[in-house]
């Protein structure tokens, strides 16, 4: 919550609009702050880790760093995880570390104002309201704002040491 | 100028001078002194203390300032060495490093501990040298006694005259004197900046010459030596020639004064003579420097931060990466000869360029060996045993990463060889040794390791104690076990702390953590001992950390690399030499000894391995000590690998060390022989209470075979 209202208060202060990269899981539209974002690459070959959750699909080679790949869809219990030419991974960094995500689908690039940025629901989409930041409406659309950072770091990702002990 | 800027410079030159100081004062013959080495001491104390003014550090500045005055009436030979006095000023060093350290953490140095030494080392002077240096940050009383004037040209101490032509004008004296510094071969940028830098201590009365030598009056309250402090941070001491003009100054408004001192000098030159040689701090390190500076190596070296140097190798790694992969590309391409032949040139020029890279990491192991002179002499007093050091192989090259985790391991092992090893000088002449034991430090290149030795010529190890040892804690031994067998127990968790502890070795580090960190660098250790005749301790490192030699395997569909310094041999088991255990443990005969199975596709949950030992291939690897047969489909082949640490961007994996990226750019994992075998145990483990399951699991790996 308190990240939510931040975020609003961010984009009230400055009067400026923060941009959001707007991506698809299943039929839901979510989006992540932009400036998390380094790049965005087609689904390659990973190489697989034992002894890990399914929904690390393994470490792929972004030009010479080893960076982990998960697939939110396994993750949240996506009814379909296919892998074809639209899904794509998202290269965020975070707190120095560089993660993949895999998705279905990348669609565009979005700024919202702060009146566009609406609470996060309490339920409704596939994600857990704690990782949400809120959400925001653009004419009919619902994109599901995500709190990628908080996501990544979390226990549950087990995508660091202090996590995984 | 912000000067907090360079404070990290200071600190760093501050560490060195504290080291080179601690390093002569150890060498130094206590009954005939050096007067080339006490110089040397005296100069890095006075280097420090300018350095500490600059600053505004006040415990330091005075902590080197008392310092300073009994190195002084040292080298003057006011102060006779002994062996206690020598201990105080390697007391004082630690206390300065310390200083240093809490300046460096924004800290204030502890109080207690500063004023503790102030007063030893005022002690020492008034003791020894009745008091002639003075406590607290006043100048020492020649420099005070020796301001040009007509009561000092009368003076008939002439010697001081010729400090004064350096020492003068201490920071007490009031008024302003002239100053000339002499800029000898600096450049025209740095020539204007130390000009700026003059212009704020004082005013330039005049400035003229060229790049050779450039001559720069200044009136100014500061003393040369403050001056000379504040100006090597930009150059070399020995570029800098200071000064002061006296004579000049005042030779319009007091020719007597002027005419005086020179006077003085004349009439006396047989006094002033000797005293040319130890004429203090700016003027003597004119002379002397150049051998200083070949020595140290200084001028042919750059600091640069490890984190560049790291860009660097991880830039070279891709670059042969990238290399071998359009190798792949050109093999498959045909007629491609004029292509193939650039390539192979590229090949070698980038292995050329990787290795040049690699080298900038390494280190000479006389980093890690300069440390133990200190140690060795301080225990060796505590213990009241006689022990000499012996080094070898000091400028053996090491990756700096691992010459830093070396240490304490070797620290461990030269205390148990000081405590434990080298026995009382009574007890070494009645067994017709010489009193004083012999502990060696070496290290040598061996291949692509390098092989570290510490000897002592003690007692060596105890068999049978050992044994009892090892029964009353439980290890299961046996009195046929081989010497080298036995000596491998000490290794053993919880064993050393069994051992009598001492306050020397027993600072609850075992052999066992010993073995563990030398074991993470990818070493490993081994005991050589002969009763009566000492004790052998042999590590072998890789040189590297950040290459590795490796082994690739395929085991289903994935290829996976092993490192080769662990892998013993390979071969294709039989059916009469494979023997099941209880609970689908497989043990595999070689020759004597039976080594169990581990299947590589089982402990990396490989679904398409191939399940039949005979129709693999098993890799014998040694790990921990313990030997053991790996179940792999194929072995690829071998090749060179950058290791690549998972924990950048992901966190530990169990059974895996790291990654790599192989020709075709995709990741490999590389295996952690230690860790494999107790994965796979603890698989079969959680396995174990449930039959059922297990058949479950196998049945899609069975359809494959």
């Amino acid at each position: 919550m308190s990240q939510n209202t931040a975020l609003r208060d961010a984009t009230e202060k400055s009067g400026e609009r923060v941009e959001f990269l707007v991506f698809s899981l299943g039929e839901e539209e979510y989006a992540v702050d932009i400036l998390k974002v380094q790049e965005i690459r087609g689904y390659d070959n990973v190489t697989r880790i034992a002894n890990t959750p399914d929904f690390i699909k393994g470490l792929a080679n972004l030009r010479g760093v080893i960076v982990p790949v998960v697939d939110l869809r396994i993750k949240f219990r996506l009814d379909k995880v296919e892998y074809n030419e639209q899904t794509v991974v998202i290269v965020v960094c975070i707190e120095e570390r560089i993660v993949g995500i895999v998705v279905d689908g990348v669609s565009d690039a979005m700024s919202l104002t702060a009146e566009q940025i609406k609470p996060a629901p309490e339920f409704g989409v596939s994600m857990p309201v704690d990782y949400l930041s809120g959400l925001g409406s653009v004419d009919d659309r619902m994109l599901v704002l995500v709190d990628i950072e908080r996501l990544l770091t979390s226990e549950e990702m087990a995508l660091m040491d202090s996590a995984a002990s | 100028m912000d000067i907090s800027e360079f404070f990290d410079t200071f600190y760093e030159e501050a560490l060195e001078l504290l080291q080179e100081m601690e390093q002569i004062l150890l060498t130094l013959d206590v009954a005939a002194p050096d007067t080339e080495a006490l110089n040397a001491i005296f100069r890095a104390a006075h280097s420090i203390k300018g350095g500490a003014g600059t600053f505004g550090l006040v415990e330091l500045q005075q902590t080197t300032h008392l310092l300073e005055n009994l190195l002084d009436a040292t080298r003057h030979g006011e102060l006779r060495l002994r062996r206690d006095i020598v201990d105080t000023f390697l007391e004082t060093k630690d206390m300065l490093q310390e200083q240093l350290e809490a300046y460096r953490a924004s800290e204030q140095p502890d109080a207690a501990a500063f004023e503790r030494i102030c007063a030893v080392l005022q002690q020492m002077a008034e003791a020894e040298i009745g008091g002639a240096a003075t406590a607290g940050a006043a100048p020492a009383a020649p420099v005070a006694a020796s301001r040009p004037g007509p009561e000092s040209a009368a003076a008939p101490e002439a010697s001081t005259a010729a400090e004064s032509a350096a020492g003068a004008a201490a920071p007490g004296s009031q008024g302003s004197d002239l100053l000339e510094v002499s800029l000898l071969g600096v450049g025209d940028k740095d020539r204007d900046l130390l000009i700026d830098e003059l212009g704020q201590l004082g005013d330039i009365v005049s400035r003229e010459g060229d790049a050779q030598q450039y001559r720069v009056t200044l009136r100014c309250s500061v003393s040369p030596d403050d001056v000379e402090a504040v100006m090597c941070f930009i150059v070399e001491p020995e570029q800098l020639a200071i000064r002061p003009l006296p004579a000049a100054g005042e030779a319009a408004a007091a020719p007597v004064g002027a005419s005086e001192p020179a006077a003085a000098a004349q009439s006396a030159p047989p006094v002033t003579e000797p005293a040319v040689p130890v004429a203090p701090a700016a003027s003597s390190e004119r002379g002397k420097s150049p051998p200083d500076a070949a020595k140290g190596g200084e001028s042919t070296s750059i600091r640069v931060p490890v984190n560049k140097v790291d860009q660097i190798i991880n830039l070279v790694g891709e670059l042969i990466i990238t290399q071998s992969m359009i190798n792949q590309v050109a093999e498959s391409a045909a007629g491609a000869g004029a292509l193939s032949n650039g390539l192979n040139q590229l090949q070698r020029n980038s292995r050329d360029l990787q290795e040049a890279v690699m080298s900038i990491r390494m280190v000479p192991m006389d980093y890690v060996f300069s440390r133990f002179p200190r140690l060795v002499r301080d225990l060796a007093a505590k213990l009241g045993k006689e022990v000499e050091l012996v080094t070898e192989g000091k400028s053996t090259e090491l990756d700096k990463g691992l010459t830093e985790r070396i240490i304490d391991p070797l620290t461990h092992l030269v205390r148990n060889s000081l405590d434990h090893g080298i026995e009382d000088p009574d007890t070494r002449r009645a067994a017709g040794k010489p009193g004083a034991g012999q502990l060696l430090l070496s290290a040598t290149h061996q291949g692509g390791n390098i092989l570290i030795e510490v000897r002592d010529d003690g007692a060596g190890l105890n068999r049978e104690r050992i044994l009892a040892k090892a029964r009353s804690s439980g290890i299961s031994v046996s009195d046929s076990m081989s010497d080298e067998d036995v000596w491998q127990l000490i290794f053993a968790p919880g064993f050393s702390t069994a051992v009598e502890v001492s306050d020397v070795s027993g600072r609850g580090v075992g052999m066992d953590v010993v073995k563990r960190n030398i074991q993470s660098m990818g070493g490993h250790v081994e005991i050589l001992s002969e009763p009566g005749r000492g004790t052998r301790t042999r590590i072998v490192l890789p040189l590297t950390l950040a290459i590795l030699d490796g082994m690739l395997i395929r085991v289903g569909s994935e290829t996976f690399i092993l490192p080769v310094n662990a892998i013993i041999e390979s071969l294709q088991p039989r059916s009469e030499d494979l023997y099941s255990m209880g609970g689908g443990d497989l043990l595999l005969k070689v020759r004597e000894d039976y080594l169990p199975v581990v299947p590589v596709g089982q402990a990396m949950a490989v679904a398409n391995a191939v399940q039949e030992v005979t129709r693999s291939i098993t890799v014998v690897v040694q790990g921990e000590g313990r030997r053991y047969a790996l179940q792999v489909d194929e072995l690829i082949g071998q090749q060179q690998v950058v290791v690549k640490n998972l924990e950048t961007n992901y966190r530990k994996v169990p059974g895996v060390s790291a990654a790599t990226i192989l020709g075709d750019g995709s990741v490999a994992l590389i295996l952690d022989i230690g860790d494999l075998q107790e994965l796979s145990q603890g698989r079969r483990r959680e396995r174990a209470p449930r039959p059922e399951q297990t058949s479950l699991q196998n049945q899609p790996e069975e359809a494959v075979i």
